[in-house]
């Protein structure tokens, strides 16, 4: 029986002494567990430029880092179409560590043990690539609060829209179309999760829209579409879109707008 | 365990000061009222009150300003006893003078008695409030803040000391010196007052163990040419600030950021400012607000009024500026808690 091929491994972390200690103790681990660092990076945005672009089994995800979590960092990374396997640590963060056990993701502590370790990448690599759904949940659970970019998977490639670059949200039929002030992007998530994620930054205007709290410049009286009496948009800042707001949405918005 | 060291209060410190003066004009104003025959006299007789009164408790508080350190260098008891004698000699000696213009006084005898009960309720008073705000009180708050310095902050730590030992071992055993100082000095016997020489030097061991970790993230300023080293403050009153500095301002930036520590004193006050960059949209698990109000309670039990803290978002930073009495350690040599410990 030929040997396995090496395990391929990101190491995402913001500490510098922290990712040569990681490539210290996997070097120590090369006799029993072939492995090979193929990259890492300081930063989550950093990560989701370079990881796609190599060939990675497992990434090594530090939880708390500056711009992006790690758990954000991942749920970005289960947008590729073969994403890796992600092996979280932590130095301690006991609601992370309670949300991992819960749905089950593995996770190590730091300073982090050689066989700890060598159990953690072979069950990765048995186990397979990173899935939304229970990150998803770890996430909400951790209290780490709403993510701060949406990703949209292009070519293989993973393309960050920073939330507070967002003008407003809108369903179509498969798709939520994400507006910023310079362009469009397609996103493959649901309008009402999105609600529930960052509501504190949005207002629902329409059964099928949400828009930046702080986007709002005014209203406007315009006539329905079917012609029956006058309703209200949305004027917006930065573009010139006009956002129809329904009659039930009208009070809350206008309250908004008052406040 | 906590034994309590009876003390007079601190005459010069403006709360005493005040609580003085309330607790001695209440008394006169229940005096008014006992004598008055109506409401409608009450004045009056408040004002009949003052005209003996009110000299004789701003010559005491004159007398206490000046004796102030005299008296703390005296047991007790004869520190109680001195003022107790001394207040009634001043009342009876304006009553006297009183007496000889105006018939209605009350007679020195009864005067004299008068301003003992009163001098013996506020001993009383300070005695008790000691018992129950310090050194016990300010310990508790103590230990509470001790048992508080982040466990994210030494499990990274370790970490980087780890990836230092094959490559630089020097490096690394210095490290783990200053982590067994910081930790030494952090958990030492709670002394009642430190100095402010050995607050800093805490908080230097601290940001040198961070910068291990951080390395060019972490800048820190320090202006401190004109911190007097033998100032007295209470201990662990700069470590959790600079913690919190650190966890909130540096850690949630991806970009180099700096903590400015600057302490200066002016004339009898010491002030101390912290900044460091402010990350509005970082999460906050409340330590912050933990570690604040406990040094703000802690002030307060040691300096009373005469203590402030503020927090303040200045433009891209976050301030904390705190003032409080410039006290001197005293003469006799502070006794090395590191040896004790």
């Amino acid at each position: 029986m030929t040997a396995p091929p090496p395990l391929r491994i990101f190491l995402v972390d913001d500490e510098r002494p922290a990712r040569d200690r990681m490539r210290e103790v996997l070097g120590d681990l090369a006799g029993e567990l072939p492995n090979v660092v193929v990259g890492e990076a300081a930063t989550g945005p950093e990560g989701l430029t370079l990881l796609p672009q190599l060939p990675v089994d497992v990434a090594l995800v530090d939880i708390h880092m500056p711009e992006m979590n790690g758990m954000e960092f991942a749920r970005h990374l289960a947008a590729l179409e073969r994403p890796p396997a992600v092996v979280f640590v932590t130095a301690h963060d006991q609601y992370a560590i309670e949300a991992f056990e819960l749905n089950a993701l593995d996770y190590l502590l730091k300073p982090v043990r050689g066989p700890r370790l060598a159990a953690a990448l072979t069950r990765a690599r048995a186990g397979g690539a990173v899935r939304r759904e229970p990150l998803e949940r770890a996430a909400a659970a951790a209290g780490h609060g709403p993510r701060r970019y949406l990703s949209v998977s292009e070519r293989g490639r993973i393309h960050l829209v920073p939330v507070a670059d967002i003008v407003y949200l809108k369903a179509e039929l498969k798709y939520v179309t994400v507006r910023t002030a310079e362009r469009e992007h397609l996103l493959e998530e649901s309008l009402a999760s999105l609600e529930q994620e960052f509501g504190a930054r949005f207002v629902r205007v329409h059964r099928s829209c949400l828009v930046a709290r702080g986007r709002v410049r005014g209203f406007e009286r315009v006539v329905d579409e079917d012609g029956e009496g006058a309703g209200w948009a949305v004027l917006l800042d930065g573009i010139a879109d006009r956002l129809p707001v329904s009659r039930r949405q009208w009070p809350i918005v206008k309250a908004l707008a008052n406040g | 365990m906590n034994h309590v060291r009876d003390a007079l209060p601190d005459f010069r410190n403006l709360g005493v000061v005040a609580r003085i003066l309330v607790i001695v004009n209440l008394a006169a104003l229940l005096a008014a009222a006992v004598k008055a025959p109506g409401l409608g006299q009450l004045a009056d007789a408040f004002v009949d009150i003052a005209l003996v009164v009110e000299p004789v408790l701003i010559a005491s508080l004159c007398l206490l300003w000046a004796a102030n350190r005299w008296l703390a260098g005296r047991p007790y008891w004869v520190g109680v006893a001195v003022i107790a004698v001394g207040v009634m000699w001043l009342t009876a000696g304006a009553e006297w003078l009183r007496a000889s213009v105006d018939s209605e006084a009350l007679g020195v005898l009864r005067a004299g008695s008068f301003a003992l009960l009163l001098t013996a309720f506020l001993a009383g008073y300070f005695h008790l409030r000691n018992r129950a705000l310090s050194p016990a009180l300010a310990e508790a708050r103590l230990q509470a803040l001790q048992a508080r310095i982040r466990p994210h902050f030494l499990f990274n730590t370790l970490n980087a000391v780890l990836s230092l030992i094959r490559k630089d071992p020097k490096r690394a055993e210095h490290a783990l010196e200053d982590l067994a100082d910081l930790y030494r000095m952090v958990m030492a016997d709670a002394a009642d007052l430190t100095t402010l020489g050995r607050e800093i030097e805490l908080a230097r061991q601290y940001l040198n163990l961070e910068q291990l970790r951080l390395g060019p993230r972490l800048a820190v300023e320090w202006k401190i040419e004109d911190a007097p080293a033998d100032a007295l403050v209470p201990p662990l009153l700069l470590q959790p600030l600079v913690e919190n500095a650190v966890y909130h301002g540096i850690e949630p930036g991806a970009a180099p950021g700096t903590i400015e520590i600057a302490i200066r004193r002016e004339r009898d006050r010491l002030h101390v400012k912290l900044t460091n960059p402010y990350h509005p949209d970082h999460q906050h698990r409340q330590g912050n607000r933990i570690a604040l109000a406990n040094i703000r309670e802690r002030l307060q039990l040691h300096f009373d009024v005469e203590a402030e803290l503020a927090t303040e978002v200045s433009g891209p930073n976050f301030e904390i500026r705190m003032a409080m009495p410039y006290r001197r350690a005293a003469s006799r040599p502070a006794p090395d808690s590191r040896a004790a410990a």
